[in-house]
């Protein structure tokens, strides 16, 4: 990745234009041709270092639910859970924190009454309970990274 | 917000993400039949009203060397999570500050922010810097670094 790449990258978490030719405005913006922008993209994507390069969408407004839960596993249970919890389609991001709580993934469901009932499924199937944090408040959401 | 037909199908063509072609827009407006004016007024209308937060870039930090990812919690008393809330997401390495329900007496904490670093120990000094700074000694909170991460991708629409 070189200073060009960190550039795209920094700029373009803050945006991309909607008009017809949205590449080369931006790529006019960084001095590049559009198709070195269009091959960069691509080879970021191809070596995942981005998710995507689209839209990033408010899971609450578009009608869906949304919710961050957490699990206590004990170590010998952990990989039979995961693997249980993460079979979820709902199931965004599963992540280990260490703490008590040790299990935290995002659940995104089509309708906000579907996290009750994905919740239950997670507790039959596994065993265990799901402590379950809704957002209740918003204080900031900015997700950028800079590099 | 209830979106109409048109809107839902293109909510799910571009979730992947956009062509990578010189007229994206158009070539979206190609698959699901209708003009490019109006796939850019109605992206541009769902940014508007919020449904789309942003177009753009969405990185996997952690290939990008933000392995330090701390989720900090804090048991903050109702009458000071405004100014709390509004402290804390000030701050320029926080990514994310949320509230959340208590679940009593397992977990205390009803105040979440995310932060990302690239070492431990720099995000933990940034964290004593901010209690220090904006006053929030008495406030108990604990810090969840990451460990393992098995599933990481956006939510799917259909």
């Amino acid at each position: 990745m070189d200073s060009i790449d960190r550039t795209i990258i920094n700029q373009l978490q803050g945006g991309f234009p909607i008009c017809d030719h949205p590449y080369r405005v931006v790529a006019e913006r960084l001095g590049i041709e559009e198709s070195e922008l269009i091959q960069r993209l691509e080879q970021m994507l191809e070596q995942n270092q981005l998710t995507r390069f689209g839209p990033m969408y408010h899971a609450e407004r578009l009608g869906g639910g949304l919710s961050l839960c957490a699990m206590s596993i004990p170590e010998p249970d952990y990989e039979r859970v995961t693997e249980q919890v993460n079979a979820f389609p709902e199931v965004a991001h599963n992540y280990a924190r260490d703490h008590e709580l040790n299990m935290w993934f995002v659940l995104a469901t089509e309708s906000p009454e579907r996290i009750a009932s994905v919740l239950e499924e997670i507790e039959q199937v596994t065993g265990y309970r799901v402590y379950d944090m809704p957002k209740q408040h918003e204080f900031f959401v900015g997700l950028k990274f800079e590099v | 917000m209830v979106l109409n037909e048109i809107d839902a199908i293109l909510v799910s063509k571009i979730q992947g993400g956009l062509p990578l072609v010189s007229h994206p827009y158009a070539e979206v407006a190609r698959q699901i039949g209708i003009s490019e004016q109006e796939v850019i007024n109605r992206i541009s209308s769902m940014q508007e009203s919020g449904i789309i937060k942003r177009m753009g870039i969405i990185v996997r930090h952690h290939e990008l060397g933000y392995t330090a990812n701390a989720m900090v919690v804090w048991d903050v008393p109702e009458e000071r999570l405004e100014e709390v809330g509004e402290k804390i997401g000030s701050k320029s390495c926080v990514t994310l500050c949320y509230q959340r329900p208590r679940r009593l007496p397992d977990w205390p904490y009803n105040l979440f922010c995310m932060i990302h670093g690239q070492q431990r120990e720099r995000v933990l000094s940034f964290i004593e810097t901010m209690v220090k700074e904006e006053g929030l000694e008495d406030i108990p909170h604990k810090v969840l670094f990451s460990g393992r991460r098995f599933k990481q991708r956006g939510a799917r629409y259909q």
